[in-house]
């Protein structure tokens, strides 16, 4: 009878365990998963189209990443600032120029936040710029051929974090300084900081017709740390607003010595002004060296152009310019909402998301409410610029996106959540934790005048337990969530490359509308490049060879070499004479120290092959381009350096 | 014949210009690559891509079956048949001026003669580059020839090739027809000129 009982009791327990359990099981399945129509929400049956394009920074890879939105999948990573010795980029004598500076050749970046270019304040296509934060540079990349186009290198910068936010029309990219450094730089002790070391904002031309970028200006401003930055739109058209930390002016141990005081600043700089009093010749012309490199787009060769020189405004100068709003505690992003009035700070120590109006800056300004000035720059007072505070927005607010729809979104990196609150009400509305820890997000022009709006991506610093794991090395990601109703729903998650600091978002229409399917032959002006098979050649001038060289499926042209000798330079420029799209051609030649070449149709690239020893070396084709691809191989005879065998080339012969 | 009949065989032979500059026959393939499509436009004298660079990716893929590469420079049919279609035109407009029934009858009859030579040297032309392959040919499938249908699609390997009459020769159709129908109008209608 006991037996009888206690088994019962035991039984009732298990039973009553696995209820509970199921139920926690449920309960957080339902939590992680989403809502039911998720997995319809992010379906993108196969051969069909996603509706955005979304540009992620791949942040410590230095490169920029193409994703698909809803989906998730990734299309495409751009190399920017870091070689790539899947494409050739930044090996290839055609691109190596490209990640040339005044450091000599940097072959790494670090690339935080792509921007669109923007016609009357809304993406429009052209263009997307990435800022490098370590060695600073603004990348353009060309969104026909989704190819970098130009790199210019930021003089009197260190830490090119706050870049490279873009006017309404693109008229500027911005770049400001995270470290400050003495300027010009010099060997000081850095224990001199506060005498020392300043900070600059720079403003960065764009030529409207083919992109070029230019330093036109730079603001000589106090020794802070110049974090994000935003520009005006509609009413704000002629400012930009640029956030600082370290108002402490401390060079060692910032996390404490650099958090000590409530506030910091949002800069406000009047952008139209200060070009006028660039025009005027205010500015101090100051001697430097930067680069700027650029691709020929008739011949795709990248140049490097080196200058010399730099416009530098000092506030002191030039009244009227510049001010500072005060701005709790350490605030990291800034946000200009959709109308122009708004100007959202990311208080990243703060309980409250700051939220300052442009028009009671304008009256303050005209009314000199002012607590002081600091090296010519009056700073405004707190009470006088504010529009209002977003109580409880979550711990560690950073950055901020909008709507269109009078909402808006701010990350909040500790306690790990997407906070949505209504603009003019301040109050929070709906919130979402995210997995975890996020940076920015992005909602589609979201930082624009007219936002796309109906998603929202997380960048996640942190996955641990999201994914299969790799070992210490995990993958960061994003979050998707549609923003179409009231309450954030989670859709999906997808790693991400690198680190996504920020992103962009654009319609695919916008893009499909112009897109290149392939370089046309008859317009490479490469002088290397040869534009028929029987033009291929093997020239010797000294120690180097040039090898003209074509592709085409399913053979190189000359395919068999002879006449090379050890310590030769043998230049192999290859001309993919392919007219039809997604048809590359690769090159890659047994024991090459550098790269191999990918090239696209009807592009010419050309790489630089040093054979050491004696010996025949096969070369092929790399990327799977035909029936025959296993037959597309050949290969070069390389004798000792004081044999007379002679340059003969051929194919078929 | 009469003033309207005239200006009727006058219109049809002048409209054979349009010939010179419209495609008369399209060629298109499809295979499983090639989502976007690929074809050829063959006029009276050239013959290029349904689309830019499409003549270049067309012999690319004929190559791998030992198919002669079209080049247009080297077909010579190109180069008389704008001749014969002028000549087409000037005796057109001679059997419109003169008004002479038995001078048009000869020229719809010529003009349908040509144009089914035409034909005939169309389909010995694909013939041609159909089975007269290369013995190099990385692709050698037994008993396989490639030639392309006259009219209509056939399937040769993974590629289905369509081909069909285009606008020039609707252009070269309709000619004919309003110049046969020139000859059924009543000469009676000439007294009311």
């Amino acid at each position: 009878m006991e037996k009888v009982k206690r088994k019962k009791i035991i039984i009732a327990l298990a039973g009553l365990m696995t209820g509970a359990l199921l139920y926690i099981g449920c309960q957080e399945t339902k939590e992680v998963a989403g809502t039911g129509d998720a997995p319809q929400k992010v379906y993108v049956a196969p051969g069909t189209y996603d509706e955005f394009y979304a540009f992620m920074s791949g942040g410590f890879s230095g490169q920029l990443s193409v994703y698909g939105l809803p989906s998730g999948r990734l299309f495409k990573v751009i190399p920017v600032f870091s070689q790539n010795p899947e494409t050739g980029y930044g090996y290839s004598e055609e691109t190596k120029a490209m990640l040339q500076t005044s450091y000599g050749f940097v072959p790494w970046g670090d690339a935080h936040h792509p921007e669109l270019s923007q016609t009357d304040g809304v993406p429009d296509g052209r263009w997307i710029f990435i800022n490098e934060n370590n060695t600073p540079r603004i990348a353009r990349i060309d969104l026909k051929d989704f190819e970098t186009a130009e790199i210019i290198e930021i003089p009197n910068s260190a830490g090119n974090h706050g870049s490279p936010f873009t006017t309404e029309n693109s008229e500027y990219v911005v770049a400001s300084t995270r470290f400050s450094v003495p300027i010009p730089e010099k060997d000081v002790p850095i224990a001199s900081y506060k005498n020392d070391f300043k900070g600059t904002i720079s403003f960065v031309k764009v030529d409207p017709k083919n992109g070029n970028m230019n330093v036109a200006f730079q603001i000589l401003v106090p020794g802070y740390d110049y974090d994000l930055a935003s520009a005006g739109k509609g009413p704000s058209h002629d400012w930009a607003f640029f956030t600082c930390y370290n108002s402490e002016e401390a060079h060692t141990l910032l996390e404490i010595n650099a958090s000590r005081k409530d506030k910091d600043f949002i800069a406000a700089v009047n952008w139209k002004l200060a070009e006028k009093y660039a025009a005027e010749g205010k500015g101090k012309t100051v001697k430097t060296l930067y680069y700027d490199n650029f691709v020929d787009p008739k011949t795709g060769i990248a140049h490097s152009d080196k200058r010399t020189e730099v416009k530098v405004l000092d506030p002191k100068d030039c009244p009227g310019m510049i001010y500072y709003l005060p701005t709790p505690k350490s605030p990291h992003g800034v946000n200009v909402d959709p109308s122009g009035e708004y100007i959202v700070a990311g208080g990243k120590l703060s309980t409250v998301i700051p939220v300052h109006s442009f028009s009671k800056m304008l009256s303050a300004i005209k009314n000199k409410q002012f607590d002081t000035t600091i090296d010519g720059i009056p700073v405004l007072k707190y009470d006088a610029v504010l529009a209002g505070e977003v109580k409880n927005p979550g711990l560690g607010p950073l950055h901020t996106e909008f709507d269109g729809k009078g909402y808006a979104y701010t990350t909040s990196f500790i306690s790990s959540e997407v906070v949505k609150w209504q603009l003019g009400t301040w109050k929070v509305v709906d919130r979402h934790p995210t997995y975890y820890s996020p940076g920015h997000l992005m909602i589609p022009g979201g930082d624009s005048k007219k936002p796309f709006g109906k998603y929202l991506v997380a960048l996640n610093k942190i996955t641990k337990d999201r994914y299969l794991p790799t070992g210490p090395e995990l993958c960061q990601s994003a979050q998707l969530f549609d923003i179409s109703g009231d309450k954030m729903k989670l859709l999906l998650d997808f790693p991400t490359i690198g680190e996504p600091h920020y992103a962009q978002a654009i319609p695919a229409s916008i893009l499909m509308k112009n897109f290149e399917k392939i370089y046309r032959i008859e317009d490479n002006a490469n002088p290397d490049a040869i534009k028929k098979e029987m033009d291929a050649k093997v020239v010797r001038k000294g120690n180097d060879v040039h090898v003209y060289m074509t592709t085409i499926r399913s053979h190189f042209a000359p395919d068999n070499i002879e006449g090379i000798k050890v310590g030769d330079n043998v230049y192999f420029h290859v001309t993919n004479l392919e007219q039809d799209w997604d048809t590359p051609h690769g090159f890659a030649i047994k024991g090459a120290e550098n790269t191999e070449l990918l090239i696209m149709p009807g592009q010419t690239r050309t790489i630089l092959w040093k054979p050491l020893t004696a010996g025949v070396y096969p070369f092929y084709c790399s990327d799977f381009c035909s029936a025959l691809h296993q037959e597309m191989q050949g290969y070069v005879r390389v004798s000792d350096k004081n044999s007379n065998v002679k340059i003969s080339y051929g194919t078929g012969k | 014949m009469n003033t309207r009949a005239r200006v009727i065989v006058a219109i049809s032979a002048l409209m054979l210009v349009l010939t010179f500059f419209l495609p008369i026959w399209s060629i298109s393939l499809q295979a499983p690559q090639y989502p976007e499509g690929l074809g050829l436009h063959i006029y009276i004298n050239e013959v290029t891509g349904a689309k830019p660079h499409n003549l270049d990716s067309i012999n690319e893929l004929n190559h791998y079956i030992g198919m002669k590469a079209i080049t247009p420079e080297s077909i010579p049919e190109l180069k008389i048949m704008p001749y014969i279609i002028v000549f087409l035109i000037l005796f057109g407009l001679l059997g419109a001026v003169t008004g002479k029934k038995k001078l048009v009858e000869a020229w719809i009859v010529m003009f349908i003669v040509l144009a089914i030579a035409g034909l005939v040297d169309f389909y010995m032309w694909e013939y041609h580059y159909g089975h007269n392959l290369s013995a190099d040919a990385p692709i050698k499938i037994p008993g396989m020839s490639y030639q392309p249908p006259l009219i209509g699609s056939e399937k040769l390997l993974n590629i289905t090739a369509t081909s069909l009459p285009f606008i020039g020769s609707f252009v070269i159709f309709i000619s004919i027809a309003m110049s046969a129908f020139s000859l059924l109008l009543k000469p009676k209608e000439k007294i009311k000129d």
